[in-house]
């Protein structure tokens, strides 16, 4: 996530902009420009200090924009001119972001040397070089273009959260949960990993919110390999990473819904909630994208749970003396742990399943299959023809760098704010398939009160087309909602309420809404 | 194969369209001059004010009506002929039908003011409405002011609007106090306060003399009845209220008053003509409904019931407990039960008012004078349950308890401040030391 893009956002379009407003948005492009000269190797006197003013410049910009923005006009929805601005509507200004972002992330995966990262034997230069006294002061250490997209992912975060917590001042829902991102982001994704690193150098930097299998190297040979050599520490962390994903995730899905993670904590939620907001409306309502999401999507985490399988797989011995854990009883662990989630929902939940069946059984297949043939047919660490190592290096280039970094955000004024989220995240795929069975977690619909006016539809990111639940009076229970809580902001008539309650009821379809005659509605509700 | 007819595709028509798909395979045709598709009225202020695209107000997408089998026609009826079963269309050609639905919904009312067909003068209900306000008031350079004329809801909704693109507009209103033919005092007062601080010039007790035209036959500005005064102003918006959009109907056999009569099942004095929605007039009140329901929930209420009798299950019109919504900027209002201001008010109805320090936040409890039976409330900057309150009216709870069960009824989001203590302590301290 590059700053100089929501910058220029601002400055750009000039619809409504105040005097004051022009003033601090060129107050925060300044301190991106230090940014850009620093790309071009404009030297610095003293970087330390110029890096400060940078920051602070983009700091104070955005404050003082959002306190101009905002802090002059009654506490309510602040939506007036969205589909007017060329920014938020895939107007020019929007397409420019939208490639210079993309570019960005190219360059950041791909050819970070142009970044100015140091080739070996020698000193950063340019942009990453400007980062290194603050890398220094964290962790003694110089910086990697890495350090530098982690900062201004930060600082991303924490601008635009406060000019999110702003704009929706009437709102504690909303307020809560954005400090909640500003501080996982800060604390957890940045500094913690860097004075872990200070602590015990043996550690590899683990984001400790970052759970597989969104972050799907966590169990690769080196860092597990890390993890055990360091001691206790790494042992208690690989540990965690574990029970992240098969404890913590499913109790806390099960009591508040997905959006514990994807809208309070993920850091790839917490960009798009924050620098993402302005593009939530460009999202595709279409029954059509919900079909080819659920097809990406749960390929993304067929093709994650294999790939995790083979990488594992592929280091472990077969030797039951050497170590425990041999290469085939993992595979008949991982083909087990499978066929008990899959047998376990089509026990208790096929009611609800009864056209998703087939899907799921595809999917459940393929998975099992692949497992046979992964142990049957593996020799020197292949599975079919392929190396368990390129299929690893195929899914970090295809789903790592370029689903979620060039498509998920540098596509941000394109297509929504959530695309990764919604179509490419393997973790959303998981937590939505609990959320959608097994949780307490629902957006209520106030009776009868829908006037049907969209506002909930379109501003949701993840695409859902709420109305088309809200107007029947049916609650909103799928897989993919993060629980933002935006529909619920923008609904005029009071109509939608996220909440945890019992299971029971929770899918509450109805022909005739409430207010209409009592026996009609029996009539035909009850069939 | 039977052919419903039905003319509007508002809320009313399409509702009657998809009930009649899920119980029937008759034909069915939706006639509408205005629109190719059913889009949400409710919400063309927020294509204005930039909320939404036009398409964001169509709640189903262009291939829905196909799959379910459900034509399309546009075009205008300018006349029926119902001893031949056969509408008569402006654009020349003819439709036959088994079955005739008339959802033509409402127009804005105009009181023969002069000057209120001048060019920049029209009201705020179809989308033809709303792209002539694009024209005459697409901004505030074209538009240096508008005038509003009727505090209503479609009335303050505009002021929104034209608020919204910075256009100063001056808000004409009859009554003393803003809508408080239906709301009571502390609530109605609130509302004046809060338009008065969005910088809308609110004139109450205000009455429209005249509008006066420029050279081209457009507004150049308005007379105030009482005093004389002249605004200069490039848009007038007329938010006097609606009337039923049916002088098509004239010259045809069919019964009209303000609305076409229809009868408890929605019957029309034809056979097989029925009448919903804003349009429909009933012969005699239901309960303390007005004959005339202009009100998106009722329209849809209709289509719901209606669909029942035309496939065979012959029903009446029964709506259940009076409900209803707004939002007056940025104060979302509801409405459940019946809670009337000063000017409908029975005698037998008394009020427990609570109103924040804020003065965004308020709830008016209507209740019985001598057995405390509750009868509605009213709610601003507070979210409620429709189900709860539907719930207690059915139980013909009193006031006690609802006070003392506000809470379960609460719908605002997570982490709001909640205020079912300071209510309760209110009306301790107010109503039981009386």
């Amino acid at each position: 996530m590059s700053l100089k893009l929501n910058y220029s956002m601002s400055l750009a379009n000039s619809y409504g902009l105040t005097k004051t407003q022009k003033i601090a948005s060129a107050v925060g492009i300044l301190g991106l420009f230090i940014l850009v000269l620093a790309l071009f190797n404009v030297q610095f006197p003293n970087k330390a200090t110029t890096l400060t003013i940078a920051l602070s410049l983009m700091f104070v910009g955005t404050i003082w924009f959002s306190n101009s923005l905002y802090l002059n006009k009654s506490k309510g929805i602040k939506n007036d001119g969205v589909w007017f601005k060329s920014l938020s509507s895939r107007g020019l200004v929007g397409w420019l972001i939208g490639v210079v972002l993309t570019l960005f992330y190219i360059v950041l995966y791909f050819y970070p040397q142009y970044l100015g990262l140091a080739q070996k034997g020698e000193e950063n230069t340019g942009l990453v070089a400007l980062f290194d006294p603050l890398s220094q002061l964290l962790s003694g250490r110089d910086a990697s273009q890495w350090f530098v997209y982690g900062t201004l992912y930060t600082v991303a975060i924490l601008v635009f959260g406060y000019k999110f917590i702003l704009k929706y001042r009437h709102n504690r829902y909303e307020q809560i949960r954005t400090i909640s991102v500003m501080f996982f982001q800060l604390a957890f994704a940045f500094l913690i990993p860097e004075f872990m690193y200070v602590m015990n150098s043996d550690l590899p930097y683990y984001d400790l919110k970052n759970i597989w299998p969104l972050n799907y190297y966590n169990f690769e040979s080196y860092r597990v390999k890390a993890f055990i050599s360091a001691g206790n520490i790494g042992l208690a962390m690989l540990i965690f990473g574990i029970v992240s994903i098969f404890v913590i995730t499913p109790i806390l899905t099960y009591k508040y819904g997905k959006r514990w993670y994807c809208s309070w904590v993920c850091g790839c939620g917490g960009l798009a909630e924050t620098a993402g907001d302005s593009f939530r409306q460009l999202s595709d309502k279409s029954q059509f994208a919900w079909k080819v999401e659920r097809w990406v999507i749960h390929s993304v985490l067929v093709f994650v749970v294999l790939m995790t399988t083979a990488v594992i797989h592929s280091y472990l011995g077969n030797d039951t003396s050497k170590y425990w854990l041999t290469r085939s009883s993992f595979l008949i662990f991982v083909a087990s742990f499978l066929t008990l989630i899959f047998v376990g929902t089509f026990i208790f939940k096929r009611k609800e399943l009864a056209k998703d069946a087939k899907y799921g059984a595809i999917g459940y297949f393929v998975i099992i299959m692949s497992l046979f043939a992964l142990h049957y047919f593996s020799k020197d660490n292949t599975l079919f023809l392929f190396k368990s190592e390129s299929l690893r290096k195929s899914y970090g280039f295809l789903i790592g760098s370029i689903f979620s970094g060039v498509i998920g955000t540098g596509f941000y004024p394109i297509f929504g704010n959530r695309v990764w989220c919604r179509f490419g995240c393997p973790m959303a795929a998981i937590l939505g398939f609990q959320q959608r069975l097994f949780s307490k977690f629902r957006i209520t619909t106030n009776g009868g009160q829908c006037i049907s006016c969209g506002n909930c539809s379109t501003y949701c990111e993840m695409g859902i087309d709420v109305r088309a639940y809200a107007q029947k009076g049916e609650n909103i229970v799928r897989s993919s909602c993060v629980g933002c809580g935006i529909c619920s902001a923008v609904c005029p008539r009071g109509v939608l309420k996220l909440e945890n309650d019992s299971m029971k009821g929770r899918i509450n379809p109805n022909e005739i809404l409430l207010g209409n005659d009592v026996d009609l509605m029996d009539l035909v509700n009850q069939k | 194969m039977e052919h419903i007819a039905i003319i509007g595709n508002g809320i009313s028509g399409v509702t009657l369209a998809r009930h009649i798909r899920k119980l029937s395979n008759k034909k069915i045709t939706i006639i509408s001059a205005e629109s190719d598709y059913f889009f949400s009225r409710t919400a063309l202020m927020y294509v204005y004010m930039g909320h939404m695209k036009f398409e964001h107000t169509q709640p189903y997408e262009n291939w829905f009506w196909k799959k379910n089998n459900i034509e399309l026609k546009k075009g205008f009826v300018n006349e029926i002929d119902t001893d031949n079963n056969t509408l008569h269309f402006a654009e020349g050609d003819q439709m036959s039908y088994d079955k005739l639905v008339i959802a033509t919904g409402s127009k804005p009312n105009k009181f023969g003011w002069p000057g209120e067909d001048l060019k920049g003068v029209q009201g705020l209900y179809s989308k033809q409405d709303l792209e002539h306000l694009e024209i005459y008031a697409p901004n505030n350079k074209v538009c240096k002011r508008a005038v509003i004329v009727g505090g209503g809801l479609i009335g303050i909704e505009l002021a929104e609007m034209l608020n919204s693109r910075n256009i100063p507009v001056t808000f004409l209103v009859r009554e003393s106090s803003f809508w408080n033919s239906v709301l009571p005092e502390g609530e109605s007062q609130m509302i004046n306060r809060h338009i008065k601080n969005h910088h809308i010039d609110l004139r109450l007790s205000t009455n429209l003399k005249e509008i006066i035209s420029d050279d081209n036959g457009k507004v150049k500005s308005i007379i105030i009845e009482e005093t004389g005064e002249e605004i200069p102003c490039d848009f007038v918006g007329l938010t006097a209220g609606v009337t039923p959009n049916i002088s098509f109907l004239k010259e045809s056999n069919i019964e009209t008053n303000k609305g076409v009569l229809v009868n408890r099942f929605l019957e029309t004095n034809i056979n097989d003509v029925y009448a919903i929605g804003d349009c429909a007039e009933q012969r005699q009140a239901i309960g303390n409904r007005r004959p005339i329901e202009a009100v998106w929930y009722t329209g849809r209420m209709m289509g719901e019931t209606l669909a029942q009798t035309i496939c065979g299950n012959k029903l009446e019109y029964k709506p259940g407990h009076w409900f209803n919504s707004a939002k007056f900027l940025d104060i979302e209002y509801q409405t459940y039960g019946w809670v009337n201001g000063k000017k409908g008010k029975p005698d037998y109805e008394a009020h427990f008012h609570w109103k924040h320090d804020d003065d965004t936040k308020c709830i008016t409890i209507a209740y019985h004078r001598d057995t405390n039976k509750f009868l509605g409330i009213n709610t601003f900057g507070i979210r409620l349950r429709h189900e709860v309150f539907d719930k207690w009216l059915t139980e013909k709870r009193d006031l006690d308890f609802v006070i003392n069960h506000l809470e379960q009824a609460n719908f605002d989001p997570e982490f709001y401040k909640r205020f079912e203590n300071e209510i309760k302590e209110k009306y301790n301290n107010t109503l039981q030391t009386n």
